[in-house]
């Protein structure tokens, strides 16, 4: 892996740089921003905030609750108990296992997501800088940069003098 | 207000000095904590090969000191994950230095909780007939017995804490990764799962947290609630009441708060988190206690002027048992130690300091211990046939367990806060880093409709 970054030391200048390789057409999926910690109140913060974690927490608990009907009944019709006609499965108890399978499911579906769609555990090599957990900068840069478009990322980057670009 | 925090490289210092650093102190408080954990073991297996005569449970007093036991330690647990998750969803920016003292509470005292049952068990090694499978005949556990929605819930409850717990721990550990060599280097690297920190994974950390905050605070409402089951399913006097469910998890969240303050106070003192743990986190989680106290008290009214006005034999023999009988000392001591000493130190703010919320807490701890055991004990020894009334005296080997998992907590805590930063330094810090609103929330709002996965 290839990759052209600068340590940025405030939200500020990490903004400008993320706004001036904008402006030398590099789209959000290309750009990496890397701190130590959200930088929700930057708006380079909410790039690739699009999620359907919600929607797949929903689902998961969806399979919980199909589950744990599933099982509940299962475990009340699977032994033959005559009762003269009476009900013998019983929904109000089987209420509290359906609910609880309802947010287990929903709680691991948001952890399954949130493990593939932050690419933890990945052991492929991706940019990263250990200043930025170190000394609290906030790291701006391209993976893979083409050779033509690198002067303009080179530009882009360097928001003021003191900023000191680097490569991997 | 809270006051200012240090710079962000003194965050991380202090926070990572106990990780880093090892004093004589550490190793004598985990060999004098780890013995009596040994000796309660010791007595557990005692237990085993002696049996259940060792212990002073009997015909009718059937559940004693372990239940007792295990209703307070699953209380104790709604201090961490109910509280940080509350404080997540409302934005409470004082939150940042509690939530991570909090959550490990829950974690380890619902392992600890959880340990009652199968001690409870006279062959503990059959535990695996709790789990909802069908045995050789092909007949499953009853779904329609409290001790199976114990099993669903506990697990469930214990699950998502232990991954709320976690989550926010991961970009701790690339920190501990990225300051430290040699194997904890590697070691944290492995905890720390590749993490780098980009706009995606703390978008995607903080989007599953939420979700897991809505997630987890019915369901800790609903475990307590279940607990309370164990008992008001029960036609037992005085045990047989609508009331029990939310009145076991206002005593849950109350013995939960009260178990986070002092555990707070413990650590700011021994490892030196002044600068973190603010007098003002310890008088918002006193008001909360003094709230919780209030609410305790309006649900013991209730419970008992709601059994005098029925004046129901079997429920009299029990209410007057504990009023003016052989458990009022206990009763009183209770009321003194849940009610009136809170309502004292916490409803005048002059007493509301550290030290008073300690106490007040330490109160609660001993009130809210003698509250399982006073619903559970004398109930028993006084069910309806006068015939089947009964005695219970505590034996050597119960006391013995139940202060082996006290130390078994504070073990737990200690080794935890020597391996992990006890305060999530992320999100300390996230609190810092605030953009000038005019200019970051226009441009923020313009972005978040135009960006995609």
């Amino acid at each position: 892996m290839k990759a052209l970054y600068a340590l940025y030391p405030d939200g500020e200048s990490a903004q400008k740089a993320v706004d001036g390789l904008r402006a030398a057409g590099v789209t959000d999926n290309d750009i990496t921003v890397i701190s130590a910690q959200p930088m929700e109140d930057f708006e380079f913060g909410h790039m690739n905030s699009k999620t359907y974690m919600w929607y797949i927490a929903c689902a998961g608990g969806l399979a919980g609750f199909t589950f744990a009907t599933w099982l509940a009944r299962l475990t009340e019709t699977s032994w033959m108990i005559p009762t003269g006609g009476m009900p013998i499965v019983s929904w109000w108890p089987n209420l509290i296992i359906m609910f609880e399978l309802t947010m287990l499911g929903a709680i691991l579906a948001s952890v399954a997501t949130l493990i593939v769609t932050a690419s933890l555990g990945r052991r492929r090599p991706a940019l990263y800088d250990p200043e930025v957990t170190i000394s609290g900068k906030i790291l701006v840069g391209i993976e893979n940069p083409s050779e033509t478009s690198r002067p303009q990322i080179e530009r882009a980057l360097q928001v003021n003098p003191a900023v000191q670009l680097k490569t991997v | 207000m809270t006051p200012p925090l240090p710079n962000d490289s003194t965050i991380t210092d202090n926070l990572l000095h106990p990780l880093l650093n090892t004093s004589w102190r550490f190793y004598l408080l985990v060999a004098f904590l780890g013995s009596i954990v040994l000796m309660g073991l010791s007595t557990w297996a005692f237990q085993m090969v002696n049996g259940f005569g060792m212990t002073g449970i009997n015909n009718p007093v059937f559940w004693a000191f372990y239940i007792t036991d295990f209703v307070f330690w699953i209380g104790i647990s709604h201090a961490g994950t109910l509280i940080s998750a509350i404080l997540r969803l409302v934005n409470a920016g004082w939150r940042r230095p509690v939530t991570r003292c909090a959550e490990v509470i829950t974690a380890f005292a619902l392992m600890i909780g959880a340990m009652f049952p199968i001690i409870h068990l006279g062959r503990p090694w059959l535990f695996f007939w709790l789990v909802p499978y069908p045995s050789r005949r092909m007949i499953w556990p009853n779904f329609r017995s409290p001790l199976a929605w114990d099993f669903f819930a506990i697990n469930t409850y214990l699950t998502g804490s232990l991954l709320f717990l976690l989550l926010p721990m991961i970009p701790d550990f690339a920190i501990v990764r990225d300051k430290s060599t040699g194997m904890r280097k590697k070691i944290y690297g492995v905890l720390a799962l590749g993490w780098r920190g980009t706009t995606k994974q703390w978008h995607r950390l903080e989007t599953a947290m939420s979700i897991m905050a809505v997630g987890i605070i019915p369901v800790a409402v609903s475990v307590h609630t279940i607990v309370s089951f164990d008992f008001s399913m029960a036609p037992v006097p005085m045990w047989h009441s609508t009331i029990f469910g939310p009145y076991f998890v206002a005593g849950a969240i109350f013995s939960g708060i009260a178990g986070l303050i002092i555990a707070m106070a413990t650590l700011r003192k021994f490892l030196h988190l002044e600068n973190y743990l603010h007098p003002v986190h310890f008088q918002n989680l006193g008001k909360l206690l003094l709230l919780m106290c209030l609410l305790w008290g309006y649900f013991v009214f209730n419970e008992r002027l709601t059994v005098w006005y029925g004046n129901d034999t079997a429920d009299m023999n029990v209410f007057w048992t504990t009023q003016r009988g052989a458990f009022a000392p206990l009763f009183w001591t209770m009321v003194v130690c849940n009610f009136v000493a809170p309502l004292i130190i916490l409803g005048i703010k002059k007493f509301r300091t550290i030290t008073g919320c300690v106490i007040a807490s330490c109160g609660v701890c001993v009130g809210m211990w003698l509250e399982r055991f006073l619903i559970v004990v004398p109930s028993l020894s006084h069910k309806y046939l006068p015939y089947s009334w009964g005695h219970y005296r505590p034996r050597p080997v119960e006391i013995m367990i139940t202060i082996s998992t006290f130390a078994a907590m504070t073990l737990l805590y200690t080794l935890f806060a020597k391996f992990v930063p006890i305060i999530s330094i992320w999100e300390l810090k996230a609190g810092k880093h605030l953009a000038p609103a005019h200019e970051a929330e226009p441009a923020a709002e313009r972005r978040l409709g135009e960006t995609h996965a």
